[in-house]
């Protein structure tokens, strides 16, 4: 199937867009045809119900799964395909739905290391410590997050909103240019997942940053835009009021038919 | 989340002073031990057997407890290593310097090209392809039989003495001999432990914790794996070499299976992912052989159960169990 024509050019060139991307598993089409641009600067959300295919879709922007079809664009190049660690090296991050971070790794030493992934990695036989701008950059980040009382601990010693927390850190830790979460409030507890939104707002102050969620009413006060997946395609984009006035989600989000 | 209080005090941490001071001078400290080794060990041969598989599973813990792989391989390398060495001072008549040089440079290429094979493979997976690949190995080294002298192993590696400029060591004087060896072991702990505080040792490490995550931060993953994997043969095969000069013969048996799983009983009896557990590991495994083989043929049986018995009830090994004890202890 050939690409869409992109749809009119926003007011600047989009920090990632996606061209009739789609991915197919066997025979189930999890995803198909979704031609869809993010705009640079805040959070655009990507919602749906269960199955609409955010998952899918969030593993082929972060680079995690090829695509079947289509194309993943990164300030208008094409990066569909690319190996997982070229997305990081480009400045695309993410943070994954089930934690993930360095378990027996001090806190610190979690943000020092991913810190380091874009600037020193075969060096054999220079100290660690001989780059104290890492520690200094990981120590900024985790007061940033909310752990800074916390950088000696090893990171599974931390409870579930803190090792979520630290994952954003450690996403943050290379200096990237979009910021992809994953549903960051997933199993939270109401307190946690409001200190969560509270973090993830005051991050899209400086930066980019696309966030998977299922929970519409979580996303729709914070996000500049919305994006609306449903049975692996996309229904609806736009401003939250738009959003909010579609005809469409409101019958997928608000009236059951089967 | 919700404090807002400033960064902990360093020393704050887990780790107690003096095990965080120990760990800084872990050099120091294990060269030390391994100075007066001799006098505690039973005789001398002995220790220098400890020192050589002491630095063998120094190099299979890079790969098993550092960067989280399971090799049922590193055989091929001690193997490679050691013919590599003996080859090149029966054949060639170099000296052993240079024959150390020669078997660690073809141990090297032994484990580029098995790891390029193996290292896109995981767990049993890459165990078993290890495995395999280690066997190919010993079967090409079984049938060049004019190099190796197959079967009966390559015997004739004399060296009783080392000219070094303006000193020559007597090897057949045990004490010299344990010493020229702790030389050269311990040049390789010293580089090892640099490259473990290196920015590469720490990537090595955040790929054993979290493979994802790691790549997702950026890492080429595979290409890492593969350079420990090529560093962790290349020590293990200045062990065979060392091996090689220290017991004038390499039989074939260095290169079967069975001594890739040495290697990783004695990380497992010391503590994988522990500096010195390797050390403590190869004694171990060396006393207990040493000990039971006089009192009874069947020695491997009562090994094999000693074994199990660690795995089952001191999973972190002996070393390991030291340091979690002392550490629970606020040292």
């Amino acid at each position: 199937m050939s690409a869409p024509a992109p749809r009119a050019a926003p007011e600047a060139l989009p920090i990632l867009a996606t061209e009739g991307l789609g991915k197919r598993f066997g025979h189930f089409r999890a995803l198909s045809g979704v031609t869809v641009a993010f705009p640079e600067g805040g959070i655009t959300a990507i919602i749906g119900p269960n199955g609409a295919g955010k998952s899918t879709f969030f593993n082929l922007i972060s680079g995690a799964v090829p695509p079947s079809e289509g194309r993943v664009l990164f300030r208008g190049q094409d990066i569909t395909g690319l190996a997982p660690h070229r997305f990081a090296r480009l400045g695309i991050a993410k943070s994954f739905q089930i934690t993930n971070v360095f378990p027996h790794l001090t806190v610190r030493e979690n943000v020092r290391v991913a810190a380091q992934a874009r600037r020193v990695r075969f060096a054999l036989f220079r100290d660690r410590a001989a780059f104290p701008e890492l520690i200094a950059r990981a120590e900024a980040l985790l007061g940033e997050v909310g752990l800074g009382a916390r950088m000696d601990r090893l990171a599974r010693e931390l409870a579930h909103g803190e090792q979520r927390a630290l994952e954003i850190a450690v996403a943050l830790a290379a200096e990237p240019a979009l910021l992809l979460l994953d549903e960051p409030t997933a199993g939270m507890s109401p307190e946690e997942t409001r200190d969560m939104m509270d973090l993830v707002q005051r991050l899209a102050e400086t930066r980019t940053l696309i966030l998977v969620e299922h929970k519409m009413k979580l996303v729709m006060g914070v996000s500049r835009r919305l994006v609306v997946l449903h049975q692996g395609e996309l229904l609806a984009e736009g401003s939250p009021d738009a959003i909010r006035a579609h005809p469409e989600v409101r019958r997928v989000y608000l009236g059951k038919s089967a | 989340m919700t404090e807002g209080a400033p960064a902990a005090r360093p020393g704050s941490g887990r780790t107690g002073r003096w095990l965080a001071r120990a760990s800084r001078h872990r050099v120091a400290l294990t060269l030390a031990f391994l100075l007066v080794f001799p006098w505690i060990a039973p005789y001398q041969a002995l220790a220098v057997n400890i020192l050589v598989l002491g630095l063998y599973a120094l190099g299979f813990n890079l790969l098993f407890g550092y960067t989280g792989l399971l090799s049922f391989g590193h055989a091929a390398f001690l193997g490679g290593g050691a013919y590599g060495c003996g080859i090149a001072i029966v054949h060639y008549g170099l000296h052993p310097g240079l024959a150390l040089a020669a078997g660690t440079l073809l141990a090297t290429l032994i484990a580029a090209a098995m790891g390029v094979l193996a290292i896109r493979t995981r767990g049993i997976y890459f165990a078993m392809t290890t495995l395999a690949l280690s066997m190919c190995v010993y079967y090409a080294f079984y049938r060049a039989e004019a190099f190796t002298g197959g079967e009966n192993g390559l015997r004739g590696i004399n060296v009783p003495s080392v000219a070094l400029p303006g000193v020559r060591l007597n090897l057949l004087d045990p004490t010299v001999k344990y010493y020229a060896v702790l030389a050269v072991v311990g040049l390789a702990i010293w580089l090892f432990s640099r490259l473990l505080s290196s920015p590469f040792g720490a990537a090595l490490e955040a790929i054993r914790e979290n493979e994802h995550r790691a790549q997702a931060c950026g890492y080429d993953v595979a290409r890492m794996k593969l350079a420990a994997f090529v560093i962790s043969g290349a020590l293990c095969g200045l062990a065979g070499a060392l091996q090689a000069i220290h017991l004038s013969i390499v039989p074939i048996e260095i290169m079967h299976y069975s001594t890739s799983g040495q290697a990783v009983m004695m990380a497992l009896l010391g503590g994988m992912g522990t500096f010195f557990g390797p050390f403590v590991g190869a004694a171990t495994f060396s006393l207990l052989q040493d000990g039971l083989a006089t009192l009874t043929s069947h020695w491997q049986l009562f090994v094999g159960a000693i074994f199990i018995a660690f795995v089952l009830f001191l999973p972190l090994g002996i070393w390991g169990e030291v340091l979690a004890r002392l550490r629970r202890a606020g040292w």
